[in-house]
């Protein structure tokens, strides 16, 4: 072993493998997440849930190619989803409610793994480092997960409750609210931003999570980098299509 | 051989624990190329005992890469630019005559600088005391191949075994992490047979300890890149699924009892 000098631990634990859960332990749940790698299955299990969510998201969009009646039907579908076992929007409510509780958790585990990371070198290196292996995208998780959810409340304010989406704002015409928030060049640039920086922290976040996972299978480790790049590309591609779209006039509102 | 020429050391010297410490330069002439990079420090350290001035304080022992006590960073990288190499074995032919070169210790809050480039690494032990072992009865040595292990198991097992323990992945780690060290550590008794027994409540503990010391790791890759031994990243993602495991299997049973 490489110690040097070693001096008595406060905290020593007991010297048997066998002997762990001595102290009263929290809530099953609690306990896991109150570890650093607990708090990455968390991470990895909310970004899976988002990833899906972005997904559909993505592929429900792509009805605004066949034009306002296809889009507005496919909006109320989702308002009626489970109809008639449940009743009306019940059912967007619950998955409203698991995203934003999925959100909340992941912020809440990328925040307090910053705060664990920051304790962990207080000192930090008086030179300048010279990184290998850490990428753009793996370096700026934090900045592309920020320009993310400001994007996130900007999208909800703007598309549904319809505060800042102007002033022709009409709940239920959906197409149309699309097309009235793009046109504004300064809002379609947004959207162009946040969803590359939603890709750039995909690009990493996919590989990433099967990492804390523990996916890990030599027969198709060598595919995690090129799945990372084809979920990320698909959903950037997609959603940067629309603000162009609508800037193009290829989708605008017929008058 | 050829001789390296007017290399400047920027080295870190600090005279103590509490001591801010500063960036202090050196002149080296001429260095042979086959010199190791410890060895290039010894004859500055040499130089500087004769001119009545403090040597600079170094971790080293073998000098072969086995050992795993030399450390340092040199220009920003764990044990220097070469790849699978500890600075030990680090040549000064991977430098150039005119070379600046800056050395610092390695930084993490759980090994704190005890003295110039030294640091105390002890929170590794503190790791390893609470699994990192099989509890064997010691009697009489049993026949050999006794207990059948297949060959990628046993080479497998021998790849995380490599780990030294220089701590250079907490040091190239963005965040300080040690989840390199420890998922090796862990993986190469987790694989084998005699490791089995106590397998759960060695991921347990271990991951958990791990935590009280170091921070968290972000899968940025830098530990395999620095590892002088290589040590592959799947050892990461394999102790990640034995911790979900142990959580719920030590759950259970100790619900049992
Ligand atoms: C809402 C604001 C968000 C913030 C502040 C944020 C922040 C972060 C940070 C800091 C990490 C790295 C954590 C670490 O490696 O320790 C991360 C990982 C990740 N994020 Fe986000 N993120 C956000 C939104 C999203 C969204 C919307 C998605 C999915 C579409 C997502 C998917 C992921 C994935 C898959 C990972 C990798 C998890 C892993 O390493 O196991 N994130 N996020
Ligand atoms: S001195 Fe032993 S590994 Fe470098």
């Amino acid at each position: 072993m490489a110690s040097t000098i070693s001096k008595p631990a406060p905290d020593r634990s007991p010297v048997t493998g066998t002997a762990t859960q001595k102290r009263k332990r929290k809530p099953f749940l609690l306990d896991i997440y109150s570890t650093a790698v607990g708090k990455k299955y968390v991470m990895a299990i909310t970004g899976i849930i988002g990833i899906g969510f972005v997904l559909v998201h993505m592929i429900g969009n792509l009805k605004m190619y066949l034009g306002p009646a296809e889009f507005d039907h496919y909006a109320e579908f989702l308002r009626e989803l489970l109809v008639p076992i449940l009743p009306r929007t019940v059912t967007l409510w619950l998955l409203r409610l698991t995203l934003i509780g999925a959100i909340l958790l992941h912020i809440h585990a990328a925040y307090s793994l910053t705060i664990l990371n920051r304790k962990a070198r207080p000192v930090k290196y008086q030179s300048e480092r010279d990184y290998v292996a850490a990428n753009f995208a793996s370096r700026t998780m934090r900045w592309s997960g920020i320009i993310v959810l400001l994007f996130i409340i900007w999208h909800l304010l703007d598309l549904t409750a319809g505060t800042l989406n102007g002033s022709g704002f009409v709940r239920g015409h959906a197409y149309e609210n699309v097309v009235n928030t793009l046109d504004r060049p300064a809002v379609a640039i947004f959207y162009i931003i946040a969803n590359i920086a939603l890709g750039i922290h995909l690009f990493h976040g996919v590989w990433s999570l099967f990492q804390s996972m523990g996916w890990s299978n030599p027969r198709f480790n060598k595919w995690r980098r090129e799945a990372a790049i084809g979920i990320a590309t698909l959903i950037v591609v997609g959603n940067v299509s629309f603000p162009i779209a609508v800037l193009a006039n290829i989708v605008k509102v017929k008058s | 051989m050829e001789a390296i020429q007017n290399i400047t050391l920027k080295v870190w010297r600090q005279d103590g624990p509490a001591d801010g410490g500063r960036f202090e330069n050196y002149n080296v002439p001429e260095i042979s190329d086959e010199a190791s990079f410890l060895e290039m420090l010894d004859v500055l350290n040499e130089r500087l005992i004769n001119e009545g001035k403090e040597a600079i304080v170094f971790d080293h022992d073998c000098r072969e890469g086995i050992c795993g006590t030399c450390s340092l960073m040199i220009n920003g990288q764990a044990h220097g630019p070469a790849r699978m190499t500890a600075t030990c074995q680090l040549h000064m032919r991977k430098f150039a005559s005119n070379d600046t070169i800056v050395v610092e210790p390695w930084r993490a809050s759980a090994f704190p600088i005890l003295k110039d480039l030294m640091v105390d690494r002890s929170a590794f032990d503190r790791i390893i005391e609470v699994g990192g072992f099989i509890t064997a009865p010691t009697g009489g040595a049993p026949d050999a191949n006794l207990i059948p292990i297949p060959k990628p198991v046993a080479d497998a097992a021998m790849d995380a075994a490599e780990c030294i323990g220089c701590g250079a992945c907490v040091a190239a780690c963005p965040n300080g992490a040690a989840n390199l060290f420890t998922s090796a550590k862990i993986a190469h008794l987790n694989m084998l047979p005699q490791g089995q027994a106590e397998r759960f409540a060695r991921t347990e503990a271990m991951v958990e300890k791990m935590d009280e010391h170091f921070g968290s790791c972000t899968n940025h890759g830098e530990c395999e890149a620095a590892c002088p031994k290589g040590i592959s990243l799947d050892f990461i993602a394999l102790m990640n699924q034995d911790y979900r495991k142990s959580k719920f299997k030590n759950r259970k049973s100790l619900s049992r009892t």
